[in-house]
């Protein structure tokens, strides 16, 4: 099912008199296409968990309209909606087993929707099978580890067939392991069942890996949408450039002056005459930085990291604003011992400019 | 024993000290005096042994009349103050104004003087030649003819008795499952209402199994309080419970000690191990009752 947002916003009235309300949705203006993973991505207290509930019904918007396909759900109650939740915390009831679990919604429904227990213990069992939780039927949700918990979580929200199904934080109370586990069954569920998914996470890598679409948040405001890759590969701000990316984007304060880009004394790029004089953020991707003898950009080298596939060089610079920026290079580019600086060339394709303000200066020879 | 056995015993002596002279000693001996027929304290003399003592306080009417009144006690205050405090609290936690100013104020009996709450239950309740109090002067208002609950019929004493008992214990039960319902953690009401789960089934599958080990807690500690009350009917009705009819059974055991017919340490040991044998069984099967379904 499409779900659009349209201009949502949500305030939280202040606790004091006279303090400005909280507005933890700000102006939040998105289509979601039929049939998507989505993820809903931003550091915590961005606003991404209010989105979710505003989306699911437990919290109503200040202002702006929620659509479900072509109806306007914005006054429904959540049990209406026809949405699936799965918690943070994964909500099971502790005195319930995991088929009761799974039956619970099912033993809400009224009037014609009514099913026979048979009915109800046949729907549970698919559900089951979908996450393959069947074999652990007769447990209780403690006697479970935290990734059949989840599944559990996944089969009660699947088991009414929502039509949108939403994801609050699903791996954060995960292992490294089971995580990375986790989220390829949370793409094949999808996949299987067809249902448009939102999930929230503050992790990018998690919502890069498995998504279709991701919307990068950041103070209730929406800073970018897009599919994953194109949102790495061509930020429109300095937030985005910045939140995206493991390692972190090396950010250098520059100077843009009759078309060269400099940072430091350093000219790292030229050819920008369409740009004029002005204090500038440059912002370089640790895998664009390639060790040159013949390079412009020259640093100091504080260390090597040495991890097998990749190595990586902890270099300093006097614009940087990190004291530990970070370079990623194969092995055989490495500096050799007790070398005390390195120049670098620089991949223009991952290198970004960004305006004081934060916004993104799109230079011509770029797209 | 080595070295570090006799450290840790030397460490425990206080307590297995003051636990042994003041709590193992007596408890051994009450069931001793209970089995020696007619010991004096004074003398400390005792005709024979056997099992006279239980067999005379069994055949006791003033035995029976305590135990009938406490078994009523029981049955009625037990059930009917948790279930009040249950309603009381679910009221309390869906109330946001005055929150605090309502369970301060449900919480005062809990910290006032126990003889003086009886005092007052006493002036509320008692018609004098001057007065017929205010109860009965709200029950002539409909209509009723007055009834002098402190020195009147059995039933009437039995309610105040009631009454004054549901009252007392209410605070203290109130405060348990306020808390107990206060942890209950915000997502499972919310999962339970994106499901659209009825508020009633909503508190009869998820808020009642979830704070069903605080219920039971209550219950178990309701059942021992009230089998062994006895200054809330020393409040209301005076030291002289057998002649009001209302004695309970731990009032009989003070009597045949200290009371007017006191001296009878033997009957009064017997009678306080028949205590603990009912307490004992009731607490056996409330806990078999409970296994398995309470959650916790």
């Amino acid at each position: 099912m499409k779900v659009v947002l349209d201009h949502l916003f949500m305030r939280f009235p202040s606790r004091k008199k006279g303090d400005p309300d909280t507005v933890a949705v700000s102006d939040f203006d998105l289509e979601i296409p039929d049939g998507l993973l989505v993820g809903l991505l931003g550091p915590s207290g961005c606003g991404k968990s209010t989105t979710l509930n505003l989306i699911c019904g437990l919290l109503t918007p200040s202002s702006g309209r929620i659509f479900f396909g072509d109806e306007d759900v914005t006054s429904l109650p959540p049990e209406h909606r026809g949405v699936g939740l799965v918690f943070q915390n994964y909500a099971l009831y502790p005195h319930l087993t995991v088929k009761k679990n799974i039956m619970f919604p099912l033993e809400n429904l009224k009037g014609d929707k009514k099913m026979t227990r048979r009915e109800m213990e046949e729907k549970a069992l698919e559900a089951a099978r979908l996450v393959q939780i069947e074999d652990y039927m007769d447990r209780r949700p403690a006697e479970l580890s935290g990734g059949q918990q989840q599944r559990v979580a996944i089969a009660r929200a699947l088991v009414k067939r929502p039509g949108v199904l939403l994801l609050d934080e699903p791996l954060s109370n995960l292992d490294a392991r089971l995580r990375l586990q986790t989220r390829e069954e949370i793409r094949r569920i999808q996949k299987e069942t067809g249902i448009t998914t939102i999930f929230v996470t503050h992790d990018q890598e998690e919502a890069m890996s498995i998504t279709d679409m991701i919307v990068v948040m950041e103070d209730g405001i929406i800073r970018q949408t897009g599919k994953p890759q194109e949102v790495y590969d061509d930020p429109a701000n300095l937030f985005v450039a910045k939140f995206l990316g493991t390692p972190a984007i090396n950010v250098f304060s520059g100077q843009i002056r009759s078309g060269a880009l400099y940072a430091g004394e350093d000219i790292i790029a030229d050819g920008l005459d369409g740009i004029s004089d002005r204090k500038v953020s440059v912002a370089i991707r640790p895998e664009a930085l390639v060790p040159d003898p013949d390079g412009p950009f020259r640093c100091g080298i504080s260390a090597l990291e040495v991890m097998g596939r990749d190595c990586s060089i902890v270099f300093t610079h006097p614009s940087g604003t990190s004291p530990a920026l970070r370079a990623i290079v194969g092995s055989e580019l490495l500096p050799g011992e007790g070398e005390k600086t390195v120049r670098f060339r620089i991949k223009p394709s991952k290198m970004f400019i960004f305006g004081e303000d934060g916004e993104r200066i799109r230079t011509e020879e770029r797209p | 024993m080595n070295e570090n056995n006799r450290k840790a015993w030397l460490y425990l002596m206080p307590a297995v000290l003051f636990l042994g002279v003041f709590m193992v000693y007596p408890l051994v001996d009450v069931v001793v005096y209970s089995f020696e027929e007619g010991y004096n304290f004074a003398s400390q003399t005792f005709f024979g042994t056997g099992t006279y003592n239980y067999s005379y306080v069994l055949h006791d009417p003033y035995f029976m009349q305590a135990l009938k009144n406490t078994f009523i006690l029981v049955i009625i205050t037990v059930p009917l103050s948790t279930g009040f405090a249950l309603l009381i609290s679910l009221a309390l936690s869906s109330i946001k104004k005055l929150k605090e100013l309502f369970s301060t104020i449900y919480f005062l009996p809990y910290v006032t003087n126990t003889l003086a709450v009886g005092l007052v239950f006493m002036i509320l309740f008692k018609k004098t030649a001057y007065s017929d109090g205010l109860v009965n002067l709200l029950l002539g208002a409909f209509g009723m003819s007055p009834v002098d609950f402190i020195e009147g019929p059995y039933w009437a004493k039995m309610f105040v008795l009631c009454f004054y008992t549901v009252w007392v214990v209410l605070p203290f039960k109130i405060l348990i499952l306020t808390s107990a319902l206060a942890s209950v953690n915000e997502d499972y009401y919310n999962a339970a209402r994106i499901d659209g789960t009825s508020r009633s089934r909503m508190f009869w599958r998820i808020t009642l199994p979830m704070i069903s080990p605080m219920i039971f807690y209550l219950v178990i500690t309701g059942f021992i309080g009230a089998f062994k009350a006895y200054s809330d009917a020393v409040a209301i009705f005076g030291t002289n419970l057998n002649a009001a009819g209302m004695n309970t059974i731990v009032g009989y055991v003070y009597d045949m000690l200290y009371g007017n017919s006191g001296g009878y340490p033997s009957y009064a040991s017997a009678a306080a191990l028949i205590l603990f044998a009912i307490v004992l069984t009731i607490t056996v099967i409330n806990l078999m009752i409970s296994r398995g379904k309470v959650s916790a």
